[in-house]
């Protein structure tokens, strides 16, 4: 058991826990190789910080509690590039101030981790209850043209391993990765397996090869990714928000925008097809889709599993990646399946999504909730509608 | 610019080549601005103070000032506006060894800015900041900023300002910074060794450093030449170590107070109380 105040723990916890979603996703990023923690006190996010600040310390990381969330996000970005893998945790309004800052992590290619703990919104909404109303802030939030990389757990399990992987994925593509949980998720506890050390994977930035004389911060290999140097490397890096050139200069013209700001996208449009990760649920001969994410997402399958007892061809697609969006396998799954219902914890953010991918080849239906989480007999039921 | 003026320029050796970054000059800064000469002066500073190239870093948010760590060949980041203070901390924590210095303007650090100096000065975080302070948003057409003065005419303040400014040694001095000072742009040598000063000191350290501002302030105020707004500084400055804080106040004629105002020694940084935890936190684990 993972409490406050346990004082007696190693690097990583390998073995069987019982614990929250929070404090699980601290544990992942620990395991990953975290040294720098910056945050902002909110519910329902806020565990998640208290659990760095016990063990960062204990492994030679640091923890600063910031005077807002717009110094949260800017501190990772500064420890990153002084050599410490970062990251914050947050929820929705904080999650909103720092979206400018998240587009200068996706201008710069600074790989970080962003914990959103989702509750219920617009505005302060509801601190304490659930919500699913951040997924089109972490698409669409900064300004600009970027792809971001979200990934969305379901259970206290993938909060741990879901940590790791945006750790990995945000140094592998250099870009800032949020991790989408949600309330129910932060506050719920159950069982955690934490492998051995050598069993976590742990992906770092790849450095340049070459004499700082020869090196271009930003010229990219053939995978779209620049190698990066970090201050003390003896690189003089220069790194700007600005439009900038292969040697990291502002160069405010047409053409270096074009090409800056094609590649920053294509570096994750071209490569989603190792991105996106999906879990499918008996849609074999699904005539009835359930596409769901987060939380919700155990509900949808305990549906899915009634259904089928009463005869329903129904399925599950759980996103564990949200974006980049799974559009392929998406309208795939419409030529197949007769509807596609929807239920999330908003006003139907994926559901216009789903709508997109499906291209008009399905019937796509949204079930919509506020403040709280379907349950199983809830989906049932629009299931059975559908037959 | 013209062929044969770039080719001149490119022809002729500079002392401090090498510690600018090659085929970033000519820069942006207007005829008779005082950012030439101040980037002049940190580079020498820099120099002087000794360290290590590798271990310097500066960091700048959005603005006129903030365009100089573009320009330095060091690792140098422009981050966005107001949060170059913040960034500069996560990337000083992560080497005690590493000397972060943030340049940037007054709008930028005092506005948009200014909660993260006030916390920045509390945590003692181990960072120079160095404000040039030309009373005004320059690089977006001269509009009013926390540190324009009563009756000064900005584009924003058409009949003008009618604001209290703020004093930002005091500001600085009370939120617990240990290095404080205030030069105006021509006193280049003093400049130096105050940021040479400033930069071996451990923890939070501040320069104010008034600026000439021509084209956005100057035109608007009286004082439309580079050269007009140093004599009206050389005029009216007053150098006074160790002034009251509460005096150092700037209005339109001054007194301009300069002089270093505060340099107090051995106060733990926000680096220091980081180990310092780090080192408790692990003692309890050998004890159990």
């Amino acid at each position: 058991m993972m409490s406050d105040g346990n004082l007696d723990l190693p690097e990583i916890l390998t073995g069987e826990h019982f614990t929250t979603g929070n404090h699980a996703t601290a544990e992942g990023a620990l395991a990953v190789g975290c040294k720098f923690f910056g945050g902002y006190p909110i519910t329902p996010s806020s565990e998640i910080a208290e659990h760095m600040a016990l063990r960062l310390p204990r492994v030679n990381g640091h923890f600063v509690q910031f005077e807002d969330e717009l110094a949260s996000i800017i501190g990772i970005l500064g420890a990153r590039w002084g050599g410490y893998k970062s990251m914050t945790a947050t929820s929705g309004p904080g999650y909103s101030l720092m979206v400018e800052n998240i587009g200068l992590g996706m201008m710069t290619e600074t790989p970080c981790v962003i914990i959103n703990v989702q509750r219920g919104g617009p505005s302060t909404g509801l601190p304490t209850l659930v919500g699913q109303q951040d997924i089109m802030q972490t698409k669409w939030g900064a300004h600009g043209d970027f792809e971001p990389i979200v990934l969305c757990p379901s259970s206290v399990q993938e909060c741990f391993d879901l940590a790791i992987q945006a750790f990995n994925y945000a140094e592998q593509y250099r870009l800032p990765v949020t991790v989408l949980m949600d309330e129910i998720l932060g506050h719920m506890s159950e069982k955690l397996i934490i492998p051995d050390k050598s069993k976590i994977k742990r992906v770092n930035a790849k450095k340049p090869n070459v004499p700082p004389e020869e090196y271009l911060p930003y010229k990219p290999d053939k995978d779209l990714v620049p190698p990066m140097a970090i201050a003390g490397d003896g690189y003089n890096i220069m790194v700007t928000g600005l439009t900038h050139d292969e040697r990291g200069y502002p160069v405010l013209d047409v053409e270096t925008q074009e090409k800056l700001v094609r590649r920053i996208n294509d570096k994750i449009r071209k490569n989603k097809d190792k991105i996106i990760i999906l879990e499918e649920y008996m849609l074999d001969d699904a005539e009835i889709a359930i596409l769901s994410f987060g939380s919700v997402a155990r509900a949808a399958k305990g549906a899915v599993n009634r259904a089928r007892e009463k005869g329903i061809k129904a399925g599950l697609l759980r996103l564990i990646t949200i974006w980049p969006f799974p559009d392929e396998r998406i309208e795939a799954l419409a030529n197949q399946v007769k509807t596609i219902l929807v239920p999330e914890i908003n006003y139907g953010q994926i559901t216009r999504e789903v709508e997109r991918a499906a291209q008009g080849k399905t019937n796509v239906k949204g079930l919509f909730k506020m403040g709280t989480m379907h349950n199983p007999q809830e989906i049932l039921s629009e299931i059975e509608k559908c037959v | 610019m013209a062929e044969e003026d770039r080719e001149l320029i490119e022809s002729h050796e500079h002392p401090l080549d090498g510690y600018l970054r090659e085929g970033r000059i000519p820069h942006i800064f207007c005829p008779g601005c005082s950012l030439g000469s101040i980037t002049n002066v940190i580079i020498e500073a820099i120099n002087e103070a000794g360290f290590d190239p590798k271990k310097v870093s500066v960091v700048s948010g959005i603005g006129c000032t903030g365009r100089i760590s573009g320009y330095l060949n060091y690792d140098s980041f422009h981050t966005t506006h107001g949060r170059s203070i913040p960034f500069a901390i996560g990337l000083s924590i992560t080497d005690p060894e590493r000397k972060v210095i943030v340049i940037s303007g007054d709008g930028d650090l005092f506005a948009i800015g200014g909660n993260h100096f006030i916390h920045a000065a509390r945590r003692n975080a181990d960072i120079t900041v160095i404000c040039v302070n030309n009373f005004n948003y320059g690089m977006t057409g001269g509009q009013v900023g926390p540190t324009s003065y009563m009756g000064q005419v900005q584009t924003t303040a058409p009949y003008g300002f009618n604001e209290e400014s703020f004093n930002l040694p005091h500001l600085a001095i009370t939120c617990g910074a240990v290095y404080v000072a205030r030069w105006t742009a021509l006193d280049v040598r003093r400049i130096k060794d105050s940021f040479v000063e400033a930069f071996k000191k451990k923890g939070f350290s501040f320069v104010e450093v008034l600026g000439s501002c021509p084209t956005t302030f100057g035109r608007r105020n009286q004082l439309a030449e580079g050269k007009k707004i140093l004599q009206h500084f050389a005029d009216h400055t007053v150098l006074k170590h160790d002034a009251d804080p509460k005096e150092t106040k700037i209005e339109k004629n001054g007194p301009f107070i300069v002089g270093k105002f505060v340099d107090i020694e051995d106060k733990p940084t926000l680096t220091d109380n980081l180990l310092a935890i780090q080192r408790i936190s692990q003692a309890s684990d050998k004890k159990s």
